[in-house]
């Protein structure tokens, strides 16, 4: 299917499709995607970290994938991920708030969630909402759970998504990288590093 | 990976891991003379299986049964007979839940008793295999091939494949379970064919060596968490989202939904890799085009030849996949045709509606002819109505005893 469709942060429709079914397509190994067009990843590590660095709440969120030490790429992944968010917190200005809240698991939270604490695929936009997340990164979540949040995200928020995947990367999310490792998430915090100071903070 | 660590080493069988690519693309094949149920046993001999559920119904039950023997020789992890289709399924999916690589068949009545579990595992975005042989599925009974319950698979969310011959059967076997266990697909794959057409004849099938199999199911890169009571998507069915009446439980499980159908989209750039192409084209510059699937395709062939002889040409596009379904591709193709045929094995012409409502100008696309109930299509009867809709008389098949 030929496309012009964009994936841009909403709210966009109260039930938007999902970008794979409008014809965006998964970048191949070595690439990655912005807003649905393939990129080179060096690309999308700039605009993620431009992203980090202009928002209010720039907010990562860690899946069960990397929030237990199941095997060793795990923990050296929930490392990186801790040293990107220091790293983020630390190139921010005083104004903005940098926030590390994660996914636990994917059960429907009632009689109602505490989004001071966590996000939940089903429902989290109250999360971001609560949180008023404008920037955010999904990473060590399961696919299917991580694309369900990156449309419901999208349908009904203004939140810029990225996605750091292990796996074949994710249409919904604004950036998306594929076949995550810590080195990448490492090299994403360099990218932060080296834009500090570049990147106009949100005004007010 | 896990998976591609393990190449080069042994399974259960003492068949050495291979990379799948090379296995289907570099490494020598053997000429066989096998009936397509013989096939089947033999892609599934090489195809690393866990777990292989049974069912007895025509005509699948032979396939089932040489399945059987492979239990027996040491190539399947598992294999029992369930109580009826239903509990066929259902234990498919429990083996997959639990990260086997399955594998079954049906055909016909049993494909409808057991329909209820295909939206299921493509929800539950279970990789599992499951072999359609093509038969009537209404009252009066009938054990004849007919493809209509492959018009029920299609909204189920799996994807939906119709091999035309022994071949495309042993390839799209194997290279079924590369597309279908991709973590961005990870969907269940209904691989169908023509009944009896396909599965009691014998033809020639080029094999791969029986000494490689391919890389084992990694259920670590499934799009969900393997089968956890606590977790979904097993807790998912008897938690509160699906029962509750608010707008999150239905924005919720309309999102999944959703997402299912994306991860038949998705399966599109592995299917075009692995089959070469989600159709095959012949004389695409041809005025009248015949556009099938399956067997349909083979009497198209023949049709082809026999209308060649008085100076007709036809072109013929072979639909490998319906889901996803190939759109671009057979806009593309048919764009310069003028007649579009599309023979069919069943009553409604379901194929034939899913074109019309796929090109510009619909009106080319004559739906037809319609054979069902277990006749044959002879390639003459093809024949005849293209010559019938382009205004050039023809004698009748159905005339010559007279």
């Amino acid at each position: 299917m030929s496309t012009m469709y964009e994936v841009l942060p909403g709210p966009e429709h109260f039930l938007p499709p999902a970008a794979a079914s409008m014809g965006v397509r998964l970048p191949d190994p070595g690439q990655a995607h912005i807003h649905g067009k393939i990129v080179n990843e060096d690309d999308a590590m700039e605009a993620a970290a431009r992203q980090f660095l202009s928002a209010k709440v720039p907010t990562i969120f860690p899946g069960p994938l990397v929030l237990w030490a199941w095997n060793e790429k795990a923990a050296k992944k929930a490392t990186a991920i801790r040293h990107l968010y220091e790293t983020i917190k630390e190139s921010v200005t005083p104004s903005q708030q940098a926030m590390l809240i994660p996914m636990p698991d994917y059960r429907p939270k009632y009689p109602k969630i505490n989004p001071e604490i966590e996000i939940n695929p089903n429902h989290p936009n109250l999360t971001i909402w609560h949180n008023k997340i404008d920037a955010c990164m999904f990473v060590g979540v399961h696919c299917h759970q991580a694309n369900l949040s990156l449309k419901i995200i999208r349908g009904g928020t203004y939140c810029y998504t990225i996605a750091m995947c292990a796996q074949a990367g994710h249409e919904d999310a604004m950036v998306s990288f594929r076949d995550a490792t810590a080195d990448k998430i490492m090299r994403l915090a360099d990218w932060v590093k080296k834009l500090k100071g570049s990147v106009e903070p949100p005004k007010d | 990976m896990a998976t591609q660590s393990l190449v080069g080493t042994k399974n259960r069988a003492g068949q050495v891991v291979t990379d799948a690519w090379k296995m289907m693309h570099e490494a020598e094949r053997t000429p066989c003379f096998f009936t397509g149920s013989e096939v089947i046993k033999e892609a599934i001999r090489r195809a690393n299986c866990d777990v292989m559920i049974a069912y007895p119904i025509t005509p699948q039950s032979e396939a089932a049964a040489l399945i059987g023997e492979l239990f027996a020789e040491g190539f399947i992890g598992d294999y029992f007979r369930g109580e009826s289709e239903f509990a066929v399924m259902s234990q498919c999916a429990g083996a997959a839940f639990g990260g086997a690589r399955v594998f079954t068949t049906t055909a016909g009545p049993g494909t409808m008793r057991a329909m209820e579990n295909f939206p299921m595992w493509a929800g539950a975005r279970l990789p599992i295999q499951m072999i359609v042989t093509c038969r009537g599925i209404n009252s009066p009974l009938s054990i004849q091939p007919d493809t209509l319950e492959i018009s029920y698979l299609l909204n189920t969310g799996m994807l939906v494949w119709h091999a035309e011959t022994a071949q495309d059967f042993y390839d799209w076997i194997l290279k079924g379970y590369m597309v279908s266990e991709e973590p961005d697909v990870h969907l269940p794959l209904a691989l169908c064919c023509d009944g009896f057409f396909v599965t009691h004849t014998k033809d020639v099938v080029n094999l791969t060596p029986v000494d490689m199999c391919l890389p084992p199911y990694d259920p670590y890169r499934s799009p969900v968490p393997c089968m956890d009571m606590e977790c979904p998507p097993v807790r998912m069915m008897r938690d509160p989202f699906v029962m509750k009446s608010n707008y999150i439980s239905y924005a919720t499980h309309a999102s999944w939904q959703q997402e299912v159908w994306a991860a038949v989209e998705r399966s599109r750039k592995h299917a075009i890799r692995w089959l070469d192409g989600l159709i095959e084209v012949d004389k695409p510059d041809a005025d009248i085009l015949i556009v099938s699937s399956g067997t349909a395709v083979s009497q198209g062939r023949e049709a082809q030849a026999l209308l060649e002889e008085d100076g007709i040409e036809v072109g013929i596009v072979k639909i490998k996949v319906l889901r996803p379904w190939p759109g671009d591709e057979i806009r593309e193709a048919t764009k310069n045709a003028k007649h579009i045929i599309v023979p069919e094995f069943n009553v409604t012409g379901w194929l034939a509606k899913e074109i019309r409502a796929t090109i510009p100008d619909a009106g080319r696309v004559y739906a037809g002819p319609h054979v069902c109930g277990g006749m044959t299509m002879p390639p003459e009867v093809i024949a005849a109505d293209i010559k019938k809709h382009l205004g050039i008389k023809a004698e009748s098949l159905a005339g010559r005893g007279s």
